[in-house]
């Protein structure tokens, strides 16, 4: 099952403090949409909010079309993996999973096979009778996952899920995901602030700050054509290079006024716009690519960071003649 | 030094459990008074006081008041627990120490302000006036040992029950109360054991129907007899084998 949800002008305050700040957003029914941030820009507010372990201050929240308004966690067709997983410890696997189902009155024997499908759905068959503390990290998130999928729930909400698991586990967690949220076909919201992880898993990110969302999109948009300085900077490294009437330090290079941004792996031998000579300052290889800070010979106080092809030999004091690619500019 | 240790701790052993040894070797006294010198084994004591219906009614008084008094104050305590872990309420730390204050308060105060209050209410005195005593003394105990179990990891877990559609019953019945099964469990027999032992409240609250410890009371005027080890022994035995289930539901658990 699935539905869409809709985020009315939403603000939430915590006493003087404005968690969020008049949020709208539309997710589609069967979207994968990551909020992203930093911690305290108003994610898991929101999350918490859409689950309704909050009431927001202003605004409504709509799933499916009803309004959410006064509506319990219990009564909404939300679920939540909790960051801890929360658990419960003195239940089976299939006692965990089959929670929901047993609150929804439906029989032991049904339960089980219900249970049962979900563990294995989530690469855990055959475990329905362990206990969680004797399972790993990584498995017990599973089970979290089972947990909240058990009772066909028409939006999951996800609480920076991957957020206790090594990083070489996390990005294979993030492929089950998303592989998971394909064939259930449900609605997925995911709170992280990890951008590799939303970009890995996402359909659309949102990048939060501050209460407020800082640029929406998909991964390859948000990340190449930030709308906002904020989420250019908290999506990766990024050069910024002041514009003021089309004139910058390193001559005419774009017309209008405001921040030039160029992503390192942007810049190189080739490309569109010329950035001219630039003499390397720096260079170190960092297996995917070499990583350079290189200084334009018209602007030797600008210093760029540039990320080229493994196979060059860059060394300090060489000059290169550089080229951008995906270029924005962005008025302050 | 070594040596000196262990002979403080045989010491401190032996201080503390003397009087119980006497009390139990003299309860197999083959004669008639429970004072040295030991003059044999026997176990006609043992007989004598298990075929007395006397003090067999008041033992099963007594196990009747422990259970149904710790089980009521144990309910009590964990819902009051419950609420003032999770609910923010104007003054919680004041309920809180409210709670817990008749803890100090001696016996004797709480028995004699209870006997007054039956008298002027016109409450008859019996097994259940001292059975609401020894709720009022085990009450805060058992909020006291359930309040500092619970902790965050039930907290998210309730959460999570309540999103998969639990109602607070169920979340209280499934969730919270298994999963604080090991301090529920040592409130429960400490509860048993104080009620089991108490006396003075038991005393002063029962009139025609008895516990065990006023009915020895009664049996100790007439003078020492090795009876009155005996049933010191068999209640001692009681106490001990609660304290020993405590142990296994602490500690045998899994963390």
């Amino acid at each position: 099952m699935t539905a869409n949800v809709s985020i009315r002008s939403v603000t939430q305050t915590y006493g003087a403090a404005l968690a969020l700040d008049d949020v709208s957003l539309e997710i589609a029914a069967g979207e994968f949409v990551v909020l992203l941030g930093p911690s305290g820009c108003g994610k898991t507010t929101l999350l918490n909010l859409i689950g309704g372990f909050t009431e927001p201050v202003s605004g409504k929240i709509l799933i499916g079309g009803k309004d959410m308004g006064g509506v319990s966690p219990a009564q909404r067709p939300t679920t939540t993996v909790f960051q801890d997983y929360a658990l419960f410890p003195h239940m089976t696997l299939a006692d965990n999973v089959g929670f929901g189902l047993r609150m929804r009155g439906m029989a032991k024997p049904v339960r089980r096979g219900k249970a049962e499908e979900m563990l294995a759905l989530v690469g855990l068959p055959g475990k329905a009778d362990r206990r969680p503390h004797e399972l790993s990290g990584g498995q017990r998130q599973r089970v979290a996952l089972a947990r909240a999928l058990a009772v066909s729930p028409d939006v999951l909400l996800l609480d920076e899920p991957l957020g206790a698991l090594d990083l070489k586990l996390r990005r294979a967690m993030q492929d089950e995901l998303k592989a998971i949220q394909r064939r259930v076909g449900t609605t997925f919201v995911h709170v992280t602030h990890d951008q590799e992880e939303a970009m890995a898993i996402a359909d659309r990110i949102v990048v939060m700050s501050a209460g407020k969302i800082a640029d929406i999109g998909p991964p390859r948009e948000v990340y190449l054509h930030p709308k906002s300085l904020f989420s250019a900077a908290f999506m990766g490294e990024i050069n910024q290079i002041p514009v003021v009437n089309g004139q910058t330090s390193l001559g005419p290079l774009v017309a209008g006024s405001g921040i030039l941004l160029i992503r390192p792996e942007s810049i190189g031998l080739a490309g569109t716009l010329a950035l001219g000579p630039c003499k390397v300052t720096d260079a170190a290889f960092f297996g995917t690519h070499v990583r350079a800070h290189v200084s334009p010979v018209a602007a030797p106080d600008l210093t760029l960071t540039v990320h080229l092809p493994q196979t060059s030999a860059t060394v300090a004091g060489q000059v290169l003649t550089l080229f951008a690619t995906d270029h924005v500019v962005l008025s302050e | 030094m070594r040596m000196l240790s262990w002979l403080y701790l045989a010491l401190a052993y032996a201080f503390v459990f003397l009087p119980v040894v006497v009390l139990v070797v003299f309860s197999f006294q083959d004669g008639r008074l429970p004072v040295p010198p030991f003059k044999g084994f026997s176990l006609q004591w043992y007989d004598k006081v298990l075929n007395d219906s006397g003090l067999m009614t008041a033992l099963w008084h007594s196990a009747l008041v422990a259970f149904v008094s710790s089980a009521l104050a144990l309910v009590m305590g964990f819902l009051a627990a419950h609420a003032l872990a999770r609910v923010k309420l104007p003054g919680s730390v004041l309920m809180r120490g409210l709670l817990i204050a008749p803890m100090t308060v001696s016996y004797l105060i709480i028995a004699l302000g209870l006997l007054t209050t039956f008298n002027q209410t016109g409450v008859k005195l019996s097994l259940w006036t001292a059975g609401i005593g020894h709720v009022v003394i085990n009450l805060p105990l058992c909020f006291a040992i359930a309040y500092a179990a619970m902790g965050d990891h039930q907290k998210n877990a309730e959460r999570a029950a309540r999103d998969l559609g639990a109602t607070e019953m169920q979340v209280l019945w499934h969730i919270s109360a298994p999963m604080l099964a090991p301090a529920l469990a040592a409130a429960f027999f400490l509860s048993v054991t104080f009620s089991w032992d108490e006396f003075i409240i038991a005393f002063l609250l029962t009139r025609f129907d008895v516990t065990l410890p006023v009915e020895i009371w009664s049996m100790l005027r007439s003078g020492l007899s090795p009876a009155t080890n005996a049933v010191g022994s068999l209640v001692f035995l009681v106490s001990i084998s609660a304290v020993f289930g405590m142990e296994i539901f602490l500690f045998r658990r899994p963390k």
